[in-house]
């Protein structure tokens, strides 16, 4: 491991009575990389998160990040190292307005502390990173409540409230999901620009071809094991991904 | 078709105008908005002047309304945690037996254990909570509900803290009066404050743990640190009510987790409206009194109690307090229905 590596998963397994959820998965990530992680559903990419995140604690394996062994701390201890997640099923405060949800990771102890006097007035801050994930700030949007928001806006509510933690590392689970083709076309610049920020992303994602424009890495998962890795290009031309697939998913064209 | 009048509601103008900032444009408008606020000031303020009239009974059925209303409140900011208090004579309990023991074994007046009460007993019912708020939803609850229970067993048990016979002869205010000011004062802080808290960016902390606290811990925050000191703030006018009814009746014992410290701030609250903290305050003001003129009936007060829960939680959830506001918000008039048709 080098100064480079941000992020080294070793060995990492995840068993849910029976199920072996996430089994021996390892792999490196450098410092600005950006992984897409694929598989059928119930491969356990969510769960690889969850084990990253400290949401779910690993059976066994570890977790190193920054060259730091952060197995199975507290996931908030986990955002404040720099790790930011958003979820699959969008997890909005329903009852509070769209802006507000974001006021909660601005004013969170990681925000507060890494961008101090960077960051202003909260709701002003929060408002201009509505923005950036494609809200308009004239419309009513950003003040109605999030539970009056249709499913495209919440997932792009949830990249807003990563991006507010100013991670080091950012992990999106399966964003694109929920989105149209447009809101994925006006998202992936964004997504550009974090990169060049020097940003590291892990993205899970479904639709592939959309992935394969911003990722330069690829892991496979299937039945919890990593089947392949590599550039898209090569994990794609593995016979053992592409049955994996098959009867699933429908690959589309990368 | 009979050509009739169908009701129209329509929103008086300054509540179109903002939501929550009032735009006034006349002498009539500020009126409208500052009456009912000051009327109730005004009410609860000339009260006790009214002492001779109104009799020593009455004047102790507006202590307990007002004490109940400090249990509400505090019921009402841990709902907005997310966390569902079915013992609220915990805090009671604790404030209470605090300020008895301070002033039997150290023979200290209420000048010294009201605010140390207050500090004191919230700090050991977070602690008694810590464990515990890891816990939601029916769970926190049902184990909030067994700890005062439990906590009285033991005091009968051990006979520390006078066992049975609790701790008497206590020091005493110096008159009703006195009394009355003091509660209502903490009263008006307490909703003030409460108020002032939940629209801060700390407070707005506490509602999205209830909304999602997964999502709040992805923010990076220690919710289990949150919600304690959401407890402890919580605890302090519950701790505060429960050492002023010590030194009220020169006395703390057992009933001090009794069950009605329980059952009847969450009713208020029900009856009032969650989430608003004015509910809180007025639900007990309806049901404290209403109990007291039933008292005759005894245990059967239990129906009554049951039976407002049941009407209010199904007939009308969001309560007195947000219903009113709405009707004064509008006014009706009547249409004929071919004009509304053609809208
Ligand atoms: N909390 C849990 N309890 C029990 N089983 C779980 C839990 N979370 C995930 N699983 C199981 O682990 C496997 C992987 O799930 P998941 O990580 O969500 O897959 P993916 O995100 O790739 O669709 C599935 O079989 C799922 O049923
Ligand atoms: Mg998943």
């Amino acid at each position: 491991m080098n100064n480079k590596t941000i992020l080294q998963l070793v060995d990492l397994s995840k068993s849910f009575g029976a199920v072996k959820a996430v089994n021996g998965v390892s792999f490196e990530l450098k410092r600005g990389e950006a992984l897409g992680v694929i598989g059928p559903n119930g491969s356990g990419k969510s769960t690889l998160i969850n084990l990253i995140t400290g949401f779910v604690r690993p059976t066994s394996g570890k977790v190193i990040f920054k060259g730091r062994d952060i197995t199975g701390i507290p996931p908030h201890k986990a955002v404040n190292l720099g790790i930011a997640r958003s979820f699959q099923l969008a997890r909005p405060f329903y009852n509070i307005p769209v802006y507000k949800n974001v006021v909660i990771p601005v004013y969170s102890p990681r925000a507060r502390k890494h961008l101090g006097a960077k960051y202003g007035d909260r709701d002003e801050v929060a408002i201009h990173l509505l923005e950036d994930v494609g809200f308009e700030r004239d419309s009513q949007v950003p003040y109605k409540n999030a539970g009056e928001l249709p499913h495209g806006y919440l997932k792009r509510l949830e990249l807003a409230r990563c991006l507010a933690l100013d991670p080091d590392l950012i992990i999106l689970d399966e964003l694109f999901s929920g989105m149209s083709m447009s809101e994925i076309a006006s998202i992936l610049p964004l997504l550009e620009r974090i990169r060049e920020e020097g940003k590291t992303l892990i993205m899970v994602e479904h639709r592939l071809s959309e992935l394969f424009r911003v990722v330069d890495k690829t892991v496979v998962l299937n039945f919890g094991k990593k089947i392949a890795e590599g550039t898209p290009r090569q994990v794609m031309a593995v016979e053992e991904v592409t049955s994996a697939y098959l009867g699933s998913e429908v690959i589309s064209n990368a | 078709m009979n050509p009739g009048y169908r009701k129209e509601r329509i929103d008086r103008g300054i509540k179109v105008r903002s939501d929550d900032v009032f735009v006034l444009a006349s002498m009539r408008d500020l009126l409208y908005v500052v009456l009912p606020r000051a009327l109730v000031i005004i009410l609860l303020l000339i009260f006790p002047a009214f002492q001779d009239i109104l009799g020593s009974y009455w004047q102790n059925v507006m202590l307990s309304t007002m004490v109940i209303a400090l249990l509400a409140l505090s019921w009402d900011l841990l709902a907005g945690i997310g966390l569902v208090s079915l013992g609220q004579s915990l805090f009671f309990g604790m404030g209470g037996y605090l300020a008895g023991y301070l002033s039997f074994t150290f023979g200290w007046g209420p000048l010294y254990t009201l605010p140390v009460a207050t500090v004191g007993g919230a700090l050991l019912s977070t602690l008694t909570l810590y464990p515990i708020l890891r816990l939601r939803g029916i769970y926190f609850g049902m184990i909030t509900f067994a700890v005062p229970l439990l906590l009285s067993r033991v005091i009968e048990v051990t006979k520390i803290l006078g066992g049975t016979e609790g701790m008497s002869s206590l020091p005493s205010f110096p008159n009703t009066g006195f009394e009355l000011y003091l509660v209502m004062a903490v009263l008006f802080v307490t909703v003030y404050a409460y108020r002032m808290l939940v629209g801060t960016d700390y407070g707005l902390v506490f509602n999205a743990i209830r909304d999602n606290d997964r999502a709040v811990v992805a923010a990076g925050y220690d919710i289990q640190w949150y919600k304690a000191q959401g407890v402890f703030i919580a605890a302090l006018p519950a701790c505060f009510a429960g050492a002023f009814m010590t030194h009220h009746f020169q006395f703390v014992g057992m009933p001090a987790f009794a069950l009605d410290y329980s059952i009847l701030p969450l009713t208020s609250v029900v009856i009032g409206g969650v989430g608003t903290f004015f509910g809180a305050v007025l639900g007990s003001f309806v049901l404290v009194p209403l109990s007291e003129l039933l008292r005759e009936f005894g245990s059967l007060r239990v129906v009554v109690y049951s039976l407002m829960l049941l009407v209010f939680t199904i007939g009308l959830p969001e309560g007195i307090f947000r219903f009113v506001l709405r009707k004064y918000h509008q006014f009706e008039r009547l249409v004929p229905m071919e004009e509304a048709s053609n809208e």
